[in-house]
């Protein structure tokens, strides 16, 4: 299994570093959105704003959605599904796989955001630092929700409308950890109570996934 | 025989109960001391949400479940989910409008951002996200195996909806019915009606669950009989030429 994850993970990375879509549709969109939040907020509220953790997940949230599109779309291409079912891959491997290139490519995603709203949304450097961790282990989650929520929806027709209305309400809790994790980070509040909960959220559809990805792959 | 004694019985042994309720509730059960008549809304709200989130999201994630069980595999299964989850919706829509009601004379507004209401909310997103899930794929197996996938992940949200209140300082209130080690908080007359809310409600569910299973069982054989019919005529007009 692990060595499953460790070779689709790598696929799905090295389709990503020559394709580039990464670095010029999804950075750039989500550096697009973050400065149209500070435009929505106004001048004169943009700089000072505590609406900051949460305008840098939304708009993490919006990447999420087109980077699990794009995960969902590699493997659209004409012979890659009978290919892996010849090949015999375990489920779980590929999901774990998916779900790590997903995550390290949301990873370098947030990290470019993060800095974005340090300069846009003027953030404390301090409390983002502090917030690190607690953002990757969201950002894990996403991607790990993101991949199974991205199998339920691929091939059809409707994937593109059908994903957002599926993933948006169960990433939720997750918006509403992380939110809450950045901002007691920014505060010098108590980060331990949203950490357990996104750390139960990682551990839940990791689980979930391994469980149930063979079924969706069927 | 019995079991269709049973079916019979159903439907009016639900308007009994529901009738008894709504009379008990509004006419022979006194006001409480300090919401007054506000207080009746007591005898509906949580009986509707104990169907829409338990009774209902819980006989969708159960029927999903045994669908995806390879040795209790049917569409029987899948019927029942999928019917059961768009009862889910209405019941959800119910218990967020009773709710509201109580909320706008007692907290002063319609809607709070209260974890429990958003929860419940997200719920019926993601109940309405499982019917679009349905309507997206056309073909039976891979809609019913897809659908009751999605079944299990929302139902993660139940338990958030219910311990929300323990959880997180909610303006919404704790447990209704049971106090701290299971004690009681409502009794006599009031006990009484809010039980017989309960089942009223949960056979209402029972029952247009039933009904609905039937339409479905019925509109998939149209559907079926509908295109036989169009293969036939396609074949005589190829025999024609």
């Amino acid at each position: 299994m692990i060595r499953t994850a460790w070779l689709v993970a790598a696929k799905d990375l090295r389709i990503e570093m020559r394709s580039r879509v990464l670095l010029w549709q999804v950075v750039p969109f989500g550096v697009i959105a973050l400065l149209l939040c500070g435009l929505a907020l106004g001048p004169a509220h943009a700089g000072r704003s505590s609406a900051g953790p949460g305008l840098y997940y939304l708009v993490t949230l919006l990447v999420t959605l087109l980077m699990v599109n794009r995960s969902q779309a590699v493997e659209r291409s004409p012979g890659t599904k009978s290919s892996v079912a010849t090949l015999g891959l375990d489920p779980a491997g590929v999901f774990l796989g998916k779900s790590l290139a997903l995550a390290i490519e949301l990873w370098v995603t947030g990290l470019v955001l993060l800095a974005g709203a340090v300069l846009v949304l003027h953030t404390a450097l301090h409390g983002a630092i502090v917030a690190l961790p607690s953002i990757v282990v969201t950002l894990g989650a996403l991607a790990a929700a993101g991949t199974l929520y991205g199998a339920l929806t691929a091939g059809g027709e409707t994937t593109a409308t059908l994903l957002p209305v599926l993933c948006l309400p169960a990433f939720a809790p997750l918006l509403i950890a992380g939110e809450r994790s950045f901002y007691d980070a920014l505060h010098g509040g108590s980060l331990l109570g949203w950490w357990v909960i996104v750390v139960v959220a990682l551990v839940s559809y990791l689980a979930m996934g391994i469980l149930l990805y063979g079924v969706l792959e069927d | 025989m019995a079991k269709h004694l049973l079916e019979r019985l159903l439907g009016p042994v639900t308007l009994a109960l529901l009738a008894l309720t709504f009379w008990f509730g509004l006419w022979v059960t006194p006001p409480d001391k300090v919401q007054g008549n506000l207080a009746r809304l007591v005898y509906v709200h949580p009986s509707v949400a104990w169907v829409a989130l338990y009774v209902s999201f819980g006989t969708a994630t159960i029927a999903s479940v045994l669908y995806l069980w390879t040795r209790t595999r049917s569409m029987v299964m899948d019927r029942v989910a999928h019917c059961a989850m768009e009862l889910s919706v209405l019941f959800i829509v119910l218990t967020l409008i009773t709710g509201s009601i109580w909320g706008r004379p007692t907290w002063g507004v319609w809607w709070a951002w209260d974890a429990r209401l958003t929860s419940t909310a997200i719920l019926g997103v993601l109940a309405l996200g499982y019917l679009a899930l349905r309507r997206a794929n056309d073909d039976p197996a891979l809609r019913a195996r897809r659908s009751a996938v999605f079944a299990i992940l929302a139902a993660i949200n139940v338990p958030i909806i219910h311990f929300s209140v323990d959880w997180w300082k909610t303006l919404h209130q704790g447990a209704t019915v049971f106090g701290e080690g299971r004690h009681l908080k409502i009794h006599g007359l009031m006990a009484g009606t809010l039980l017989i809310s309960f089942v009223g409600f949960t056979l209402l569910f029972f029952w247009l669950l039933r009904a609905r299973y039937r339409l479905e069982v019925q509109r998939e054989a149209l559907t079926t009989a509908t295109l036989d019919d169009a293969l036939a005529t396609r074949r005589r007009e190829g025999a024609m030429q």
